[in-house]
């Protein structure tokens, strides 16, 4: 199924992905996914449950290798090199391309580890470094101001919402170019949604980021690209503003206005 | 006025009962109406007689060992003297052979364990987890009698010449490792004892820690690998701090086991009762093992009474050690939510 | 700080974090490696027993260890039929008696005592008993009831052995109960059955396979022990079926034979040793494949 749309000269892509197809064991998952997610934009992934719009997401990063009866064919590009078949080490392919999780996924450790347990995987800092880096990643998340008092406590102690902020802010510590978020509100109240929406917002000056949501009308408000999928083919991809109001399929019409879900 | 109902199976007479809405329901009896009291007593009493139990060997314990607590009372502990011709018993030696073989055996076990229980969890094909999974339990199936005789009869000739010999002869002049290392290298001892109980011990730890890792959420796992993490980064840095409490119940689990183990030791502890020097090669003796030599022959009286003096110690410490076990890994059931 | 940095020096940076990923890996496979290595050392010594096991205990396995009993030393013929009658019995009763009881407590565990205090003093308790030294288990017999009757016996060893087997019952079935769904019982309820009815005809018989697999491993784990009977039952160089009398057992038979000097007696004690591993294994297989079939 071909969807791409016509990006225009201005909108170069970050992640390409030909002739995408994914299996769990026999059970065809993903079929045929062509799809550009262009750079420093904010893309969503909408579908009803089982549509493939998860499984996509953690293709770019690989995740799928942790379990063995998964396995992807075919072409995922970043700058031009597929990820898929890279000779480059997947820890280090992994730290170019941020995951934030539907579950806020503090590690037991206080919140100042937390931020640095990334950074000291790849870099060795001095302390001050560090330090450094650690509260540009999370006034980047907008969570210094509320944790700036307590680094030393652990990161469970957190309300949820700060907790998401957190996996944000860990996630952006290592600078990653690209950064994938599967849900990340599924779990939080709507102000918590509001804060983070707000973040995704500003984020996408420097990260492209890709977005999985259930929730239709979230993608509307934060994603400049929206793709619809229904189980596992792309249906739609287009500018978010045209895909809500002038789809250009009757399926993602039946979708959006709710005649299914 | 009687309701229509679609025809029915029923001969036409119990039709009529049951159209009629003036009929009374069947009449219900409850058979055997005392049937749940007398159930619930019994089931009562068994859970009752499990606390008598664990009272009743307290007392009998205490009672048992009162002639030897109050002749010797606390001095038991530092005495080594073992003399049944003069009546004089101090249980130091045994007691430092139950602690010096089980800390042995908690050396070997744990990184070991620890090493299967890695394996199991993060490393193994997905096909060959259940048959290694039931190897190791297995393993801690086989009665302690057969290690005890593997060991005696295979085993320590085996360390004695490819083991005791050459640590004596690498170790020889070292200040505190000779002396660790000196006496008879012939496979009996402290050594032997506490790599036996090693071996023995092993598959209770790694079951444990391997149940504990598999309780890790898997997103919190797919985080740290997200972040560009190798397996061990994982395991190390974020699945073992926090299954830590978990871990930590399951070693002291396997510590009160290797405490209580009496066949594995004392075929090869040597049932000496003297401790002459700090060597792990000399014939020693452990609480159990000193049990299971005297105690059927005992006089009654001081011989008898010590021995259930020891018995008592026993009991005591592997009492501590197995609730601190049970408390450490229910709190890791209870869930992540610890503030540092 | 700028998040995209400038071209020369993400240059320099990805060359650092090459050098240190070097090490990662190098880390991690060394890590792997030992973990293959320790779980290769788990299993050898399995192997290594169970072979030495064949080796020394099938050769001496003939008729004869089933028919004729315990030989003094140096004897050119004997046996281990008396120890071998000796553990069968014991096992078999203490089994008997200590089943009913474990199951009533693991009973009222699942079904009674969830959040009371009994309960989790109970549970408490059971766990603890469960890896309590069995040498103990022989002492608190031994006072109760050898010191009383002024004589060792069978049944004081039949009594050790059942106050082994509580423990672990208790466990495996409380474990099994929780196992069957509310709804199940909440079925039969609806049905108006009285609580003890519900208990034996559906949830137990819904857990029976677990239950039975947790008695086979309770049987398979006293088979084995030694400790227990050392004081209690005693032993007997003679056949007897009097169980006021002692006993001779399997295990404290090979203790006895094989720390001796004597060569036909430590040619006894394997086979002694062989019939017991095999016996216990076989059992545990046993369990396991009856309770994964009902699964």
């Amino acid at each position: 199924m071909d969807a791409k749309v016509d990006l225009s000269v201005t909108e170069k892509p970050k992640l390409s992905v030909r002739n995408l197809n994914f299996f769990y064991g026999s059970f065809h998952a993903l079929k045929n996914i062509n799809l550009d997610i262009p750079e420093g934009k904010v893309t969503a992934f909408i579908g009803p449950s089982g549509c493939g719009k998860s499984t996509l997401l953690r293709t770019f990063n690989r995740m799928f290798e942790l379990y063995p009866e998964q396995r992807a064919e075919g072409e995922i590009l970043m700058d031009g090199e597929n990820l898929l078949t890279s000779k480059e080490d997947i820890s280090l392919i992994r730290a170019r391309i941020g995951m934030v999780f539907q579950k806020p996924t503090p590690f037991p450790m206080s919140i100042y580890d937390n931020i640095a347990f990334g950074v000291k995987l790849f870099e060795t800092l001095p302390r001050a470094e560090m330090d450094e880096r650690v509260e540009w990643a999370l006034k980047k998340a907008a969570l210094w101001n509320e944790v700036k008092d307590k680094l030393q406590q652990s990161g469970s102690g957190l309300s949820g919402g700060q907790q998401q902020r957190l996996c944000i802010a860990r996630g952006i510590a290592i600078k990653p170019e690209v950064l994938l978020l599967d849900e990340p509100c599924s779990a939080l109240d709507p102000i918590s949604t509001g804060k983070i929406e707000e973040l995704i917002h500003e984020l996408k000056t420097d990260y492209t980021v890709v977005i999985v949501t259930h929730n239709m009308q979230q993608a509307a408000r934060c994603s400049d690209y929206t793709a619809y999928m229904y189980l596992g083919d792309l249906i739609e991809f287009g500018p978010t503003s045209e895909l809500f109001m002038k789809p250009k399929r009757k399926d993602t019409e039946d979708y959006i206005t709710g005649r299914f879900g | 006025m009687a309701a229509t109902l679609p025809a029915s199976p029923l001969s036409d007479d119990r039709k009529m009962e049951r159209a009629d809405p003036r009929a009374r329901p069947p009449e219900r009896r409850q058979s055997l109406p005392w049937a749940d009291a007398v159930f619930s007593v019994l089931t009562h009493g068994a859970a009752l007689l499990t606390l008598a139990l664990l009272v009743g060997i307290i007392v009998s314990l205490v009672i048992g060992a009162a002639p030897a607590i109050e002749a010797f009372g606390l001095g038991f502990f530092t005495t080594a003297e073992w003399d049944p011709v003069q009546e004089k018993f101090g249980g130091l030696v045994m007691i430092y052979g139950t602690l010096a073989t089980s800390l042995i055996a908690l050396v070997i076990a744990v990184p070991v364990s620890f090493g299967i229980a890695l394996f199991l969890t993060e490393l193994s094909p997905s096909w060959l987890r259940r048959p290694l999974g039931t190897a190791i339990e297995l393993l801690a199936a086989v009665p302690s009698i057969v290690y005890g005789m593997w060991g005696l009869l295979v085993f320590s000739p085996l360390l004695s010449t490819y083991v005791q010999q050459p640590l004596q002869s690498l170790f020889a002049g070292v200040p505190l490792l000779g002396t660790l290392f000196s006496g008879p290298p012939v496979g009996i001892g402290l050594l032997s004892a506490g790599i036996i109980l090693a071996i023995m011990i092993i598959p209770f730890i790694a079951a444990v820690m391997r149940d504990v890792f598999e309780v890790t959420p898997p997103m919190l796992k797919e985080s740290a690998y997200a972040l560009g993490s190798t397996t061990w980064e994982v395991v190390w840095k974020v699945v073992l701090p926090y299954t830590k409490t978990g871990v930590v119940g399951g070693v002291m689990l396997g510590l009160g086991r290797a405490l209580g183990e009496t066949m594995a030791v004392t075929f090869v502890i040597g049932n000496f009762n003297q401790l002459e020097s700090l060597s792990l090669f000399e014939a020693a003796n452990s609480i159990t093992s000193a049990l299971a030599n005297e105690f059927a022959e005992a006089s009654e009286g001081l011989h008898q009474a010590s021995l259930i003096y020891l018995g008592l110690v026993l009991f005591f410490i592997t009492f501590v050690v197995l609730a601190l076990s049970k408390l450490l890994l229910s709190q890791l059931k209870k869930g992540e939510g610890r503030s540092s | 700080m700028s998040a995209i940095p400038m071209p020369a020096a993400r240059a320099a940076a990805q060359a650092g974090r090459l050098r240190m990923h070097a090490k990662r890996k190098r880390t991690n496979a060394i890590a792997l490696t030992l973990s293959l290595m320790a779980m290769a050392f788990g299993l050898v010594w399995l192997v290594w027993i169970l072979f030495e096991t064949v080796r020394l205990g099938a050769g001496g396995i003939a008729l004869s260890v089933f028919t004729e009993m315990t030989p003094p030393p140096q004897a050119e013929t004997g046996g281990l039929a008396n120890a071998i009658f000796g553990s069968l019995v014991m096992v078999g009763m203490a089994t008997l008696l200590g089943t009913p009881v474990g199951i009533l407590a693991g009973v009222y565990l699942a079904e009674y005592g969830q959040k009371t205090l009994l309960g989790s003093v109970t549970r408490f308790i059971n766990d603890i008993l469960l890896s309590a030294p069995s040498i103990v288990i022989g002492l608190f017999i031994y006072a109760v009831v050898v010191a009383q009757l002024k004589s060792f016996s069978a049944w004081a060893g039949i009594l050790a052995l059942s106050l082994i087997v509580i423990p672990v019952v208790i466990r495996t079935t409380e474990n099994m109960l929780s196992l069957i769904p509310n709804a199940l019982r909440e079925a039969a309820y609806a049905l108006g059955t009285p609580k003890w009815r519900v208990i034996l005809t559906v949830t137990l018989k819904a857990a029976r396979a677990g239950v039975i697999t947790g008695v086979l491993l309770a049987l398979a784990r006293i088979a084995g022990e030694t400790a227990p009977l050392l004081f209690t039952a005693l032993s007997n160089q003679f056949w007897t079926s009097d169980l006021s009398q002692p006993m001779a057992s399997l295990p404290v038979t090979i203790f006895k034979f094989a720390m001796s000097p004597y060569e036909n007696w430590q040619k006894l004690a394997w086979a002694g040793v062989f019939l017991i591993t095999f016996g216990v294994l076989l059992l545990n297989i046993l369990a396991r494949v009856l309770f994964r079939n009902k699964h």
